[in-house]
């Protein structure tokens, strides 16, 4: 066996700021066996078990396209108006489900946490990757009838496609650096969790290029385009757009700003959750 | 302060204050008058309230120390038991040991991995397999994939689950999911662990597994032990030295058989007064044997049981009775509505005594209750309520009893003993008399 130094030290309070990623490697098993967990209970005794990934997107697409495109006249042009709406839906899912999942970390594991320490990290971790999985799924789907399309010649994509990983884990900061201060939040003022969901909805609306685009928005609502513009998910969703379907502009300065305030808001929350870590117990 | 070797867990002035109540309203101004207070850099307001846990007295504020100012050491390769009754914060210290919480004041130093159980088979997972799981519970408590991989085989066979072991845990009766989530904590690799009263569960051959595992790691491989138990005799059986805890404070640390005998003695002669509204008021309760005030009684001494009332009131022929209660259930009784015994006159100060002579009783504890009724039978001067407690200290070997089991199952069998005979096909096998050497 490794020998490790295990000696450690019992305090009321810990630094202001400390990530312990040491001790998250050492536990790095485990996000891995969370991760399992999480798809085997997910699915077990159903009967269409991971077909589910592809039921939901489908089914909201073509929701959004009737509503929102075909009803609402607020589809883009030039571009097939179900391959917009569903990428905008499931970029925009692994951002909720990251988001939702973490910020009830505390409260779902409360018997867990209660019993046993392990690094609480692991969890929020555990949810991204599971949610990552989750979106390469119903990437390939995406894929799919996009390489449909792009035959017939109807998308075209950009350079910026190649940006596509890098927005993915921009996604997955924001999500869960968001989530993580919920998280810390709402073990003592539960009224948040009702209000994150619900909040959730209502910034998938105010967030461009899902549903509405920041042209409509721009002729439409001239007063709110000022929260499209501090949204920091909005250049994300239209880089996304811009590469695979060379729909709305690529905006670098944005973009870099965006990077920016994901990784400070993730940074902003390891450290509220590794705070709330060490006391949740007493308040929960 | 010494740095290195001697000592496993040093503790020192550790202190945890808790917030009594529904924690909802108000809680946003507590937490903003807080957060003030911090901003200039001043200490929490609240804090300074906290006062010493009396569960039973009311306090004048809302927050409560569940641990005041503890300091002690426990060296290496030590079993340490810690005592106390309801309240007295040995869960807290299990809580803060454990990372769960953190101390609002003091400083634990632990030299070593360290391990906690304060239940088996957390984060068990219904839908997952015995095995998937033992991968799952193991991570959760520290160890490493590779880790289990090579211990799997042990595990598997310790825990007694062979033929279970690709079958979800929820198919699993309620005691193989504890004997699997065991089995996965017994092939723990720490320095230290932390054990809470895990082993009141299993039937009494795991039971005897758990504590033969538990002495294995520490006298063969030299691993620290901190035991928590209410279960005094497994304390004894386990620990070489003890502490005593008492409404949050130290009381006691020692030996193991002087910790005991403090924490059995802690509770006699205090005065444990009777609720109001009961016409006798019970002021003093003293317990012990033919000889001297004990709790810790001896195989066939006789038991005394003094009461010290006062009453306003002056009282024609009321009843009273007292009753032995072991973990089982009511034992043995003293019951003057049954057997028509009647006092005389009583009033103002004036002490009852039950004598329960040469009493055979296995070691284990037990708690003495006490009621009264007026001489119609049915008004009470004093409901019926336990008044305390004593134990049986001597060993089961020096009662005859050489069963390989004998030490586990004197705990979980019929306390009561009296002679037998066996007869096997009309020949007699043996005759059992219990006897002290």
């Amino acid at each position: 066996m490794e020998k490790e130094h295990w000696t450690e030290t019992i305090t009321p309070n810990s630094g202001i700021f400390e990530l312990r990623l040491k001790e998250l490697w050492r536990y790095r098993d485990l996000i891995l066996l969370f991760v399992r967990r999480d798809f085997i209970a997910t699915y077990k005794q159903t009967i269409l078990g991971p077909l589910w990934f592809f039921i939901q997107p489908i089914f909201t697409t073509l929701v959004f396209t009737l509503v929102f495109g075909k009803i609402g006249k607020m589809g883009p042009e030039g571009v097939p108006v179900f391959l917009y709406y569903m990428s905008g839906i499931i970029l925009w899912t692994y951002f909720s489900d990251c988001f939702l999942k973490t910020s009830s970390t505390f409260i779902d594991n409360q018997n867990l946490f209660g019993k046993v320490y392990f690094p609480r990290l692991t969890v929020p971790l555990s949810i991204v990757i599971s949610n990552l999985i989750k979106f390469g799924i119903q990437m390939v789907l995406f894929l799919v009838l996009w390489i449909i399309q792009y035959s017939k010649g109807l998308v075209h994509i950009q350079i910026s496609i190649l940006l596509f990983p890098f927005l993915l884990i921009l996604m997955a900061v924001l999500g869960m650096g968001f989530g993580l201060i919920i998280s810390a939040l709402t073990t003592k003022y539960r009224d948040l969790r009702y209000l994150v969901q619900f909040g959730v909805q209502l910034l998938m609306y105010l967030t461009p290029g899902i549903i509405m685009r920041y042209e409509s928005i721009q002729r439409q609502f001239p007063k709110f385009v000022w929260i499209a513009d501090i949204n920091p998910l909005f250049p994300i969703v239209e880089s996304f757009k811009h590469g695979w379907l060379s729909a709305g502009t690529l905006q670098i300065i944005p973009l870099l700003l965006s990077a920016l305030a994901s990784v400070l808001i993730l940074l902003a929350g390891i450290a509220i959750f590794n705070r709330t870590e060490r006391s949740f117990m007493d308040t929960i | 302060m010494s740095k290195s070797g001697e000592f496993a867990i040093q503790v020192e002035n550790l202190s945890k204050m808790y917030r009594l109540g529904s924690i909802s309203s108000g809680t946003i101004s507590q937490d903003l008058n807080i957060f003030w207070h911090h901003l200039r850099g001043k200490e929490n307001p609240y804090l300074r309230i906290g006062e010493k846990n009396d569960r039973t007295a009311e306090g004048g504020s809302d927050y409560v120390w569940a641990l005041k100012d503890l300091s002690f050491n426990v060296k290496k390769g030590d079993i340490l038991g810690v005592i106390g009754s309801n309240g007295a914060g040995k869960s807290t210290l299990l809580k803060i040991l454990s990372k769960i919480t953190a101390p609002t004041s003091g400083k634990i130093t632990i030299d070593g991995r360290i391990a906690s159980l304060l239940e088996v088979g957390t984060g068990f997972h219904p839908e997952l397999t015995g095995r998937e799981n033992i991968f799952l519970n193991g991570a959760i408590l520290g160890m490493s994939k590779v880790e289990i991989k090579r211990k799997l085989d042990s595990i598997v066979e310790f825990s007694g689950c062979v033929r279970y072991i690709d079958t979800p845990v929820k198919r699993y009766s309620s005691g193989m999911s504890v004997r699997l989530g065991f089995a996965v904590a017994a092939f723990l690799d720490p320095e230290i662990m932390v054990v809470d009263e895990v082993l009141a569960v299993g039937d009494a051959d795991f039971q005897k597994k758990c504590l033969d595992r538990m002495s294995e790691l520490s006298h063969a491989e030299g691993r620290t032990i901190l035991f928590v138990s209410h279960n005094i005799s497994a304390i004894r059986a386990l620990c070489n030295n003890a502490i005593v805890l008492d409404r949050g404070t130290l009381a006691y640390n020692g030996n193991v058989t002087d910790s005991i005998e403090y924490y059995l003695n802690m509770n006699r002669s205090s005065g444990i007064i009777n609720p109001d509204g009961d016409e006798l008021k019970l002021k003093q309760v003293v317990i012990g044997n033919q000889d001297k005030e004990t709790n810790a009684l001896e195989y066939g001494d006789t038991l005394v049981v003094s009461l010290h009332f006062y009453s306003e009131k002056e009282w024609d022929k009321p009843y009273f009775w007292c009753g032995i209660k072991s973990r089982f259930g009511s034992l043995i009784g003293a019951n003057g509505l049954l057997d028509g015994i009647k006092a005389k006159k009583v009033s103002g100060d004036f002490t009852v005594t039950f004598k329960f002579p040469n009493l055979k009783l296995l070691p284990q504890d037990y708690t003495v209750s006490f009621g009264s009724r007026a001489s119609d039978g049915h008004t009470f001067l004093m409901t019926s309520m336990e008044i305390g407690s004593f134990s049986f200290v001597t060993p089961v070997q020096e009662l005859g009893m050489n069963g390989p089991l004998a030490e586990m199952l004197a705990k979980e069998s019929a306390p009561v003993l009296t002679p037998y005979e066996i007869w096997i096909n009309d020949n007699l096998l043996a005759t059992f008399e219990p006897h002290k050497r």
